[in-house]
């Protein structure tokens, strides 16, 4: 079974810290990281490689650098990567990515078949989840987002079931094959990689592909020019008026804010929202 | 693409086991206030198996009209039946702006009809408006990494549409008496064609967490640094009955689980009372609690920004604050208490 | 099936880059193992860079590694509580090249310089620990990792640990560094604008101050504090040995703290945010504490050898050189095919002709003087700081009658002969 997974490479936001006075961001200390999520569908490709056999191929849109996040994965255990770089693909909003991702995975279809495709829930710089479900209507299979158990795989019978997180609980699907899945955290832990696995990676050199190397594509779907949606304007959040400040001694602020908070007391009798 | 052909404001209702959930009731009211600025008819999409009988309800939240496919194939959500039916609807009768609760299945619908039509799509936004100028929709979200909104536009495609996390608008109250047309629509996909069958929904009837439900939050971030400040707030929202948040950092520390987070990749809550504690107050974890009654900050950075989104503000060491309110709230609430509860950690 | 290198360099800081920077270069088949997350996420460095060990290296490196900013002036302050002595030196044909010395953040320096040697040929992987060497026949012939299938081979192991070095320790190397033969050193990145830092430091960009801080900074226990101008931040730090700070049961935050809020250097630092907060040992015996540096297929080097000059706060300089020397010692082993203890001590010999073996000789009784006498930063800076103000103080008293007042003073707590000792011995170890 050949699984293809797209990961992209992200600015690690828990490190990007925001000046809350000059709203300016400090982008300089924040390393590019693999999309956690990302990290997280290798893994289950990995381990569906081990049990079905097959091949795990990392797909990624972006810059040069970008190289390092399909080395990552490759220390994950992926077989082998592949990057579409090119200015023609900057500035793309979510539905000229998946155009340039769908064209790119075509092509890997048509050279090793691809039995299922992975992809993060979501990546944390954009947190849209839009790319995954987008692929899927390109390359009209069916996409089972927010998975958070490969349950079983019937390669003969050519189905998958899943589960899938639901507000409140999961569902179980069930899929014919290909098909894509978007993956949540809880799907597995991301194992610590072997040496050899580390010294692979570190030789690593992925295939980079630029338009020209993909067939037929249309330029206009492409990049900025390709993305419906653009942004307007930018503004830091309206300032409310703004707190009462509780001054005083620690004392002081603590009696205040007891006389404040007491006026509802009632809402400290019974807990809300629980039946 | 004929822009001037796409009218109306559309809301997608999602149902969930034939009942309309409250997000779709919202994105009503929301929709509402565009559609009257640019004087055309809201719409609610409502698909499913024996959901007709719900569409009328829709009126009394303001919707003019009602777009209804009721067929058992459509009983379960479903991305290709539901991406289809919807995607039939967009190109059958043009909508110009179309709106989504961002629940896992609003986002993943959103998703697949952005593409099957071919059009933009923003994702969890906050804020909706129209420019009446350029006759363009204004989506607005908590923007990549930062405290600043930034507005997305989508000039040359439609529908223009947005995922809205839920809880964020308000839901209206509903006008009785009011109507309304529906407008009755079939599928055409047969079982035998599909490729994907749901075989079981299990719900979790006892969630360990209720946030969007409790009536006093109190939330950490990472001013309290470590396990032992975690304990500390704690032990607060014991003694409060209250329900423990968290800000995302102290989720990705470790020191609780993702349902506890507030913001906005985690849950949007309107509490009657919302301490925050040692929180800096960053657009992302704002946008989850803005609208509750009453958010007391503490924090002991007087320029953190989340005094602009509290009522009251305390700057203060939280680790030498919260024992002393633990302790006076112990005190004066003696007695009231329920008693054996224990906050929801 | 374990992959088999010419050498395996264990620590990507400035001397095992430089090594396998230099190894790379003259084709060896170079591993170096970092435990980071990258070079350098880990390292902690008060922040200047010695241009020319580093210039023998990569020429004319400036153009393209990482620099905050060039040194043009060098400041000493002796700080009493509520006053200080200064001297300075500011040339501004250190503006320009080939420069003299530089600030740097390592976290970006050290990934850069890493890269430098991966371009080279060198492999490189992050986020592995080397927990042991492997020990056949009295010979090291790999070193294990903490990952699984983590054996891997080579002639040579060059150990680059950094101060811990746990590696040349499980070897016998040396023991335990005892709490005066490390200084514990806790810093501070803090964001300030860089039109700040050129107001306060009197600079202009491109030019960047370093300022070595005496006295009142360290409680009086032997060490010193520093100020680091860099682009758009400064490096603010403090150094004891452990030794003091545990007699003086003092936390090294409460150390960093007190040196941040005294009135002489809060000014400076104002208004500023803190970035990162780093705490890290620094080798300080010197002379007296270097281990053994070289076995049968190893070779150890920069702070794990104790190359640190603690006087001048000189260490990244020799980390470089020794790195630097140890592969073209190597290199030269495999020649021959022989990289037993006896070919591979020329390493040792050239070490010693060095800088580093010159300079670690020539302070080797510094810090064991001044720990041993601790009136020098608990009596003199304090006292000399009382003497400038009696001196410069206009209140209509003689200036003799000052000087016979301060030299009272700087008497009365060991006499004039307990001065005159204590001034020559301070001079007799730093000349
Ligand atoms: C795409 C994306 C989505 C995100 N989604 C969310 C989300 O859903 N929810 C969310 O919360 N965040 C989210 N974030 C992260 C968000 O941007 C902030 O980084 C995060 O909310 C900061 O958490 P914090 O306030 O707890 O920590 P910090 O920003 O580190 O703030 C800690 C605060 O504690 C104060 N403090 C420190 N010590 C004390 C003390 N002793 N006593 C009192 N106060 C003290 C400090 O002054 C500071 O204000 C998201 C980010 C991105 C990029
Ligand atoms: C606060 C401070 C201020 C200083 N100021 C200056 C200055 O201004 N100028 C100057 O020249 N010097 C200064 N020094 C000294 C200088 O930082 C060191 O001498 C220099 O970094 C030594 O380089 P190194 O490569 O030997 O060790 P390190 O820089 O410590 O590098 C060791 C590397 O090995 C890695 N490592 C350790 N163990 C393992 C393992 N088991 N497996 C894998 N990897 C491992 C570490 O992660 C690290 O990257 C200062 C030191 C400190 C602490
Ligand atoms: N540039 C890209 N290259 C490869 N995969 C991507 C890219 N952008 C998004 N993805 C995939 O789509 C998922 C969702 O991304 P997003 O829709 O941007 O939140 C990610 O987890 C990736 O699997």
């Amino acid at each position: 079974m050949n699984i293809l997974v797209c990961i992209k490479q992200v600015p690690d936001t828990k490190i990007i810290k925001v000046n809350p006075k000059t709203n300016t961001l400090d982008r300089s200390s924040a390393p590019a990281i693999l999309n956690p999520y990302d990290a997280h569908a290798v893994e289950e490709a990995v381990r569906l490689r081990e049990i079905h056999g097959g091949k795990v191929i990392v797909l990624s849109m972006g810059p040069p650098q970008a190289r390092n996040a399909i080395r990552k994965c490759v220390e994950i255990g992926a077989d082998e990567g592949y990057l579409i770089s090119d200015r023609r693909f900057a500035g793309a909003d979510t539905l000229a990515t998946s155009y340039a991702l769908f064209k790119a995975i075509e092509k890997l279809q048509h050279e090793q078949g691809i039995d299922l495709v992975l992809c993060g829930k979501h990546a944390i710089d954009g947190d849209t989840g839009q790319v995954g479900p987008g692929i899927a209507r390109r390359m009209e299979i069916p996409p089972l987002t927010n998975v958070i158990k490969v349950e079983e795989v019937d390669l003969e019978g050519g189905k998958l079931k899943v589960r899938r997180k639901i507000e409140n609980g999961y569902e179980l699907i069930q899929s014919s094959l290909p098909c894509l899945l978007t993956v949540e955290k809880e799907i597995n832990e991301v194992a610590y990689s072997p040496l050899p696995n580390m010294l692979r990676a570190a030789r690593y050199e992925p295939t980079v592909w630029t338009v020209d190397d993909l067939d037929d594509v249309d330029i206009k779907q492409l990049g900025l020019k390709g993305s419906p949606t653009i942004v307007g304007k930018m503004w830091p959040p309206e300032k409310s008026s703004g707190a009462e400040m509780i001054e005083g001694e620690a004392k002081e602020q603590v009696e205040k804010l007891l006389a404040i908070t007491l006026e509802k007391r009632e809402l400290f009798g019974v807990k809300g929202g629980e039946k | 693409m004929n822009i001037e052909e796409y009218k109306d404001v559309w809301v997608f209702i999602e149902q969930r086991d034939g009942q309309i959930i409250d997000v779709g009731l919202e994105l009503l009211g929301a929709g509402r206030d565009l559609a009257d600025k640019l004087e055309v008819n809201l719409c609610g999409v409502l698909l499913g198996h024996d959901v007709k009988d719900s569409a009328s309800d829709l009126f009394s939240y303001g919707a003019d009209k009602v777009y209804v496919i009721d067929d058992p194939i459509l009983e379960k959500y479903r991305t290709e039946t539901y991406m289809k039916a919807v995607g039939d609807l967009v190109r059958k009768y043009k909508p110009e702006i179309f709106l989504y609760g961002a629940t896992s299945n609003g986002k993943d619908l959103a998703s697949a009809v952005a593409t099957e039509v071919m059009t933009g799509l923003t994702a969890d936004t906050t804020l909706l408006d129209v420019n009446l100028e350029k006759r363009l929709f204004e989506a607005s979200r908590p923007a990549f990494g930062g405290n600043i909104m930034a507005t997305i536009l989508c000039k040359k495609h439609r529908p223009q549409m947005a995922t809205v996390r839920p809880k964020v608008m308000k839901k209206p109250e509903p006008e009785e008496g009011r109507e309304g047309e529906i407008i009755e629509e079939k599928i055409t996909l047969k079982e035998e064609d599909l490729r994907t069958k749901v075989l079981e929904i299990v719900r979790d009837a006892k969630k360990a967490v209720n946030l969007e439900e409790a009536d006093v939050i109190v939330a950490a971030g990472k001013g309290i640094k470590d396990e032992k400040g975690f304990n500390m707030v704690k032990e607060l929202a014991e003694v409060l009955n209250a329900t423990v948040g968290a800000s995302r950092d102290v989720v990705e520390a470790g020191l609780c689980g993702h349902d506890h987070q507030v913001g906005q990749t985690g849950l949007t809550v309107t509490p009657k009372i919302y301490f925050a504690i040692g929180i800096s107050g960053a657009v992302q974890h704002v946008v989850g609690m803005q609208n509750s009654d009453m958010i007391i900050a503490i924090n002991n950075d007087p320029e953190a920004a989340i005094f602009n989104a509290a009522h009251y503000g305390i700057v203060a060491d939280a680790f030498q604050i919260v024992p002393m309110l633990t302790e006076e709230f112990r005190k004066a609430l003696k007695g009231e208490e329920a008693g054996g509860v224990t906050a929801n950690v | 099936m374990s992959e088999k290198f010419d050498v395996i360099v264990v620590g990507a800081g400035p001397a095992g880059t430089s090594c396998a920077y230099t190894a790379a270069k003259n084709g060896l088949k170079v591993l170096l193992i970092e435990r980071g997350e990258y070079p350098g996420s880990k390292n902690v460095m008060g922040g200047i860079l010695y241009r020319k060990q580093l210039e023998e290296i990569i020429p004319e490196f400036w153009k393209e590694a990482p620099i905050e900013r060039p040194v043009v002036e060098q400041r000493f302050w002796f700080l009493d509580k509520e006053s200080m002595i200064t001297t300075s030196y500011k040339g501004l044909e250190w503006a320009k090249e080939p420069y003299n010395n530089f600030t740097v953040l390592r976290a970006k320096f050290d990934k850069w310089f890493a890269d430098k040697a991966v371009e080279q040929g060198a492999l490189l992987i992050n986020e592995t620990v080397a927990t042991e060497c492997i020990v056949e026949d009295g010979k090291v012939v790999g070193v294990r990792t903490d990952r699984p299938d983590g054996d891997v081979y080579a002639d040579v192991v060059v150990l680059a640990d950094g101060v811990n070095s746990l590696l040349a320790k499980q070897l016998g190397f040396h023991k335990e560094w005892k709490p005066n033969e490390v200084a514990l050193t806790v810093m501070e990145v803090l964001k300030l604008p860089s039109k700040t830092i050129n107001e306060r430091f009197n600079v202009k960009d491109g030019q960047g101050v370093s300022v070595e801080i005496f006295g009142d900074a360290t409680h009086g226990i032997l060490g010193t504090g520093f100020l680091y101008t860099n682009k758009d931040s400064v490096n603010i730090g403090v150094g004891t040995t452990l030794s003091g700070m545990m007699k003086k049961k003092l936390k090294p935050y409460e150390l960093l703290e007190h040196v941040k809020q005294h009135p002489m250097i809060q000014p400076y630092i104002e208004g500023s945010e803190t970035q990162e907060y780093l705490a890290h040992l620094i080798p300080e015996g010197g002379f007296n504490s270097v281990p053994k540096l070289v076995g049968n297929g190893v070779i150890v080097t920069g702070d794990a050898a104790q190359f640190v000059n603690a006087i001048h706060r000189e260490g990244s300089n020799m980390a470089m050189s020794s790195g630097k020397i140890a592969a073209e010692t190597i290199v030269k082993a495999k020649e021959t095919g022989d990289f037993s203890e006896k070919t591979l001590d020329s390493y040792r010999t050239e070490i010693y002709d060095s800088f580093i073996g010159k300079d670690l000789k020539k302070y080797k009784d510094a810090a064991h003087t001044f720990e041993e006498n601790p009136q020098y930063f608990q009596e003199y800076v304090p006292l000399m700081n009382q003497a400038m103000n009696t001196f410069f103080t206009v209140d209509g008293t003689p200036k003799w009658e000052k000087q016979k007042k301060i030299i009272a003073k700087m008497t009365a707590g060991r006499g004039k002969i307990g001065l005159a000792k204590d001034m020559y011995k301070a001079w007799k170890a730093v000349k």
